[in-house]
């Protein structure tokens, strides 16, 4: 007996969305974090660090996020420690964010004046100082639209949650499907749900490089 | 722990392993030829069309930017049927992969066709070149090789992205994994043989646009 696509179908695609956010902000802060550290070991006075760490981030830039996923789902359970989605899910867009935050902060780092640099040497600002007081809360400026635009990836990443056997939308949607039979409606549903969530990120990524645009004109004119 | 890794095992499948890898890049390569003329007709449409075109092909970006590829492929493979299409796996597939990358290759040729110097078009005007000939002589060359790196990232992103198309049953390589993952439980050294495949390919994929970089844009300053 099949159900029909009504008020309560679409409901239960509504209230699946709430996994979608909270895995999103927990993969966002997690990879954040990560890809913070990441950015800066990127830049550091350590040449040894610099390669360790940009040739990790290639390497999870060339890996497909799903196989991250199937890797630390299906694989590390069958080497015995128990995982479970959740967790697997977290590790994987963790390890898969902080990999593309860290390029696009260390991008955000290198383009501050090498000037601040020189000046902060000449203050006596040992390296952490000259990061923590010059470096970043200039290169933040600059980082804001481009992460905000990035967190839409990070919204549409964790549908591939669902393949590993996560519910969040994409999950609740193929459920849904499978008991009403009605996909235009069901994944039509589904996208808007996503639509509505990553659009007015996207707007504001796009807001905020025009505004920051103007800023940098404007600190050029003087 | 007490696990004995035998690589030697999932190894052994490696004619399988293989065949399903030239399908993943058949698949990647022939999205990134589709993708690519979606992308260029999109944004000549968007830069140089009527308001029609251009907010047709601004609504197709949008859309299929803010939505995830894996809903995009469902609707491709469960919704189309519906209105009389029906694909099979491979086949959606690669719709799918074409219509995604086509919306982000728009952007990307966007921004190059914006790129190339409007005295440059007017130079092709005053010599009397019709629009096409324009867009088809002077355009659109200088745009790509503008924008070239980032479209071959958007590229490189296309071919891990293909993995996801397993979800729909599809034939190439995360499918063959999966398929030996419940015939063997071998999980760990499945995936991470796979994942080295798709960082070779990944790597191989790069050294190719490299290379056809210096053939077409090289020495044509």
């Amino acid at each position: 007996m099949l159900r029909t696509f009504g008020p309560n179908e679409i409901w239960f695609l509504v209230m699946a969305a709430r996994w979608t956010i909270l895995l999103s902000l927990l993969a966002f802060v997690f990879g954040g974090l990560v890809g913070l550290v990441l950015a800066v070991a990127r830049i550091a006075p350590w040449t040894w660090l610099r390669v360790i760490v940009s040739l990790w981030i290639q390497v999870v830039q060339a890996t497909p996020m799903l196989m991250l996923l199937l890797l630390s789902y299906f694989g590390i359970n069958m080497l015995g420690v128990r995982i479970d989605a959740w967790t697997a899910a977290i590790i994987s867009f963790t390890i898969g964010t902080s990999a593309f935050l860290a390029e696009i902060w260390r991008g955000c780092l290198q383009a501050v004046p090498k000037g601040q640099w020189e000046g902060a040497k000449a203050l006596a600002l040992d390296f952490k100082l000259t990061l923590g007081l010059v470096i970043l809360p200039q290169a933040l400026r600059m980082a804001l639209p481009p992460t905000v635009g990035y967190m839409v990836q990070v919204v549409k990443g964790t549908s591939l949650a669902a393949l590993i056997g996560f519910t969040e939308l994409a999950k609740a949607g193929t459920q849904m499907n499978t008991v009403t039979f009605e996909p235009i409606r069901v994944f039509g549903t589904v996208a808007l749900i996503y639509f509505a969530i990553c659009w007015p990120l996207s707007m504001l990524a796009r807001h905020l490089e025009k505004k920051l645009h103007v800023g940098t004109l404007r600190v050029q004119a003087l | 722990m007490t696990y004995t890794f035998q690589f030697g095992q999932i190894l052994g499948y490696w004619p399988q392993l293989l065949n399903g890898a030239l399908l993943t890049i058949k698949l990647s390569a022939f999205a990134m030829v589709f993708g690519l003329i979606i992308g260029v007709v999109c944004a000549l449409a968007r830069t140089y069309g009527n308001a029609a075109a251009s907010w047709a092909a601004a609504g197709y970006v949008e859309f299929i930017r803010n939505t995830p590829f894996l809903i995009q492929l469902y609707f491709v493979f469960f919704a189309l049927p519906n209105f009389g299409i029906r694909l099979d796996s491979n086949t959606a597939a690669l719709v799918a992969m074409s219509i995604n990358l086509g919306a982000y290759s728009t952007e990307i040729v966007r921004a190059g066709l914006e790129s190339v110097p409007t005295g440059q078009i007017e130079a092709g005007r005053s010599l009397g070149l019709k629009r096409l000939q324009i867009i088809r002589f002077i355009i659109l060359l200088p745009a790509i090789r503008a924008v070239y790196p980032a479209l071959c990232s958007q590229f490189i992103l296309t071919l891990l992205g293909s993995s996801v198309v397993s979800a729909i049953a599809a034939e190439e390589l995360t499918a063959f994994a999966n398929t030996l993952n419940m015939q063997t439980f071998r999980s760990f050294e499945i995936y991470l043989i796979v994942t080295v495949l798709y960082i070779a390919m990944a790597f191989a994929f790069r050294a190719i646009f490299a290379g056809v970089h210096h053939l077409v844009f090289a020495n044509r300053g």
